[in-house]
């Protein structure tokens, strides 16, 4: 269980600090995982250096995908949004830490998903997005 | 029923999930485990008699003949239908639904034409209704569920007034657990002139379903769910309907003969039996349905009664959570719940920790999920093979994942 469920998962499941809404806001992305109705939204604002000086995600859905949500803007915060587009799904799961079975992987990187598709300015977000 | 018997009779209980740690496997509802019988039936068909069905003239080709044939037999009188014409091999409950709503639905429903579906549908028997809606026009009205989890039958007569062509419903639902009043639903469609289907999924493996009794003009169901195999489905059709269809696919098998532009049909069943079966597969479903029958579905139905009866009663004891559905009288081997705080996925994935298989989302029934305003749910379900020991260990485990989640 704890191989799946570190602390710092429940912890910031439990506790996220990247929990809000930005508005206004000039990235503003959401989407949803059909299989288990995870869905996550992401709120960045970018500064004049395409810099990411604020970042907010909202929704609701299982302990990884929240906490991978709130990892992942953690991470992001100060990155140019070139940097974001290089993010992969391996440093999804490494700042997770733990290994994931085909179903949670979609949990995992739903928020990169999003993040990238709003990054990227696609109408709708694919899982080509998170391939590598 | 001796249940400690029977589960010796299913190899899969022999293993750990990992080491140590037992598997209780509550998740029939999506696939039951198989019985040695049936894998040792699949096994010896390969080993001694694979061949081509039909035409044939050597030995082998003779024997897989039989052996196809002898598991329609077999069906035949499982459901009591009167023919083995009315029998037809598919590849499982989604493919019987599809083939009705592609030939009857589509040569024989006009635009404005209603058809009548539950609230409470698996995709299985939304979606190819949603696709010939689109493609013809057809009307689509649902049997709403009350708050108690049941169909609203006040409901449903009002809708026959309106003159549907078909009624097409769930026996038994694979989320709330509701056995519909199948019988009644039948006759009040026959009365109004319509047409019924019955998605048997999870009521053929339950409880005896018998096709001249329930009067249903077409009955769907999977052999993978009644300890069978993968890969074989079967759609009941009464006769006369059944030959007023046009085929479904085309291809060797399903003809009579053949013209460079044009076929004439085969005669049923095999008109809608295109290509290859699934042979190996009928051996397999002929097994499973001869072990169901001798442990007795009189049998399976009340072990099931009596699990469900006292899962819920301890499911009822836990405030953080709320199982959905009706109270065991009205309910089948199925109990899908929420979780106060706690994801599905995080309750199944604890659960799993400890060698329990539930399965956790919407259970490919979105809009009941809709309608109950929750995303998804956690569901134990239960068969012939499980004990009030592994109702406890459920238990358990969920006051385990209560105690992580805190």
């Amino acid at each position: 269980m704890d191989d799946l469920y570190r602390e710092l998962i429940i912890d910031r499941y439990k506790n996220p600090h990247f929990r809000g809404a930005l508005e206004p806001n000039d990235i503003s992305f959401e989407d949803d995982n059909p299989l288990c109705g995870d869905h996550i939204r992401i709120d960045l604002r970018v500064d004049e250096n395409g810099v990411v000086s604020e970042v907010a995600f909202d929704g609701h859905g299982c302990a990884i995908s929240q906490a991978s949500a709130d990892l992942l803007a953690e991470s992001v915060l100060g990155k140019s949004l070139d940097y974001i587009k290089q993010v992969s799904k391996q440093d999804v799961l490494d700042m997770l830490g733990i290994e994931l079975g085909p179903v949670r992987l979609k949990c995992a990187l739903l928020s990169l998903k999003v993040l990238k598709a709003g990054v990227y300015g696609l109408g709708e977000a694919s899982d080509d997005l998170v391939e590598n | 029923m001796d249940v400690e018997e029977i589960r010796k009779d299913f190899p899969i209980f022999k293993r750990e999930v990992r080491p140590g740690i037992p598997l209780v496997y509550l998740d029939s509802t999506a696939t039951s485990q198989k019985p040695t019988s049936v894998i040792e039936a699949m096994n010896d068909y390969y080993q001694y008699h694979n061949a081509n069905v039909h035409r044939g003239i050597h030995t082998l080709a003779e024997e897989a003949t039989q052996a196809y044939e002898a598991s329609r037999q077999r069906v035949t009188d499982f459901i009591n239908a009167r023919s083995p014409r009315e029998v037809i091999f598919t590849r499982n409950t989604t493919e019987s639904i599809n083939m009705v709503a592609l030939t009857w639905g589509r040569t024989f429903l006009n635009e404005d034409d209603l058809v009548i579906l539950t609230e409470m549908e698996h995709h299985s028997n939304l979606v190819p209704w949603q696709i010939l809606a689109a493609e013809k026009g057809i009307r689509l009205e649902f049997i709403p569920i009350t708050q108690a989890g049941l169909l609203d039958l006040e409901e449903y007569r009002k809708l026959l007034e309106q003159m549907p062509r078909l009624v097409s419903f769930t026996h038994m639902s694979n989320v709330l657990g509701t056995i519909n009043p199948a019988k009644e639903i039948v006759q009040l469609a026959h009365q109004a002139g319509a047409i019924t289907l019955i998605d048997g999924a999870q009521s053929v493996p339950h409880f005896p379903v018998d096709v001249e009794d329930l009067d249903t003009d077409f009955l769907a169901f999977s052999a993978h769910k009644i300890c069978g195999p993968t890969g074989i489905g079967i759609l009941y059709g009464k006769l006369n309907i059944l030959a007023e269809m046009p085929p479904f696919l085309g291809g060797g098998e399903m003809i009579k003969r053949v013209f460079l532009r044009s076929f004439i049909p085969n005669e049923l069943p095999h008109k809608f039996e295109a290509g290859t079966p699934a042979i190996a597969e009928s051996v397999g479903l002929h097994a499973a349905l001869d072990y169901v029958h001798h442990v007795g579905m009189e049998k399976i139905e009340a072990h099931e009664k009596e699990i469900i009866s006292y899962a819920l009663e301890r499911l009822d004891e836990i405030t953080w959570i709320h199982v959905l559905g009706p109270q065991a009288k009205y309910k089948g081997g199925v109990a899908a719940f929420t979780f106060e705080g706690v994801h599905p996925h995080d309750v199944a994935q604890v659960l799993d920790q400890t060698g329990i298989a539930v399965r956790a989302g919407h259970h490919c029934a979105m809009p009941l999920h809709e309608k109950f305003n929750i995303p998804a749910t956690t569901r134990a379900s239960f068969y012939l093979y499980n004990t009030l020991d592994e109702v406890d260990k459920l238990i358990d485990g969920l006051y385990k994942v209560k105690k992580f989640f805190g």
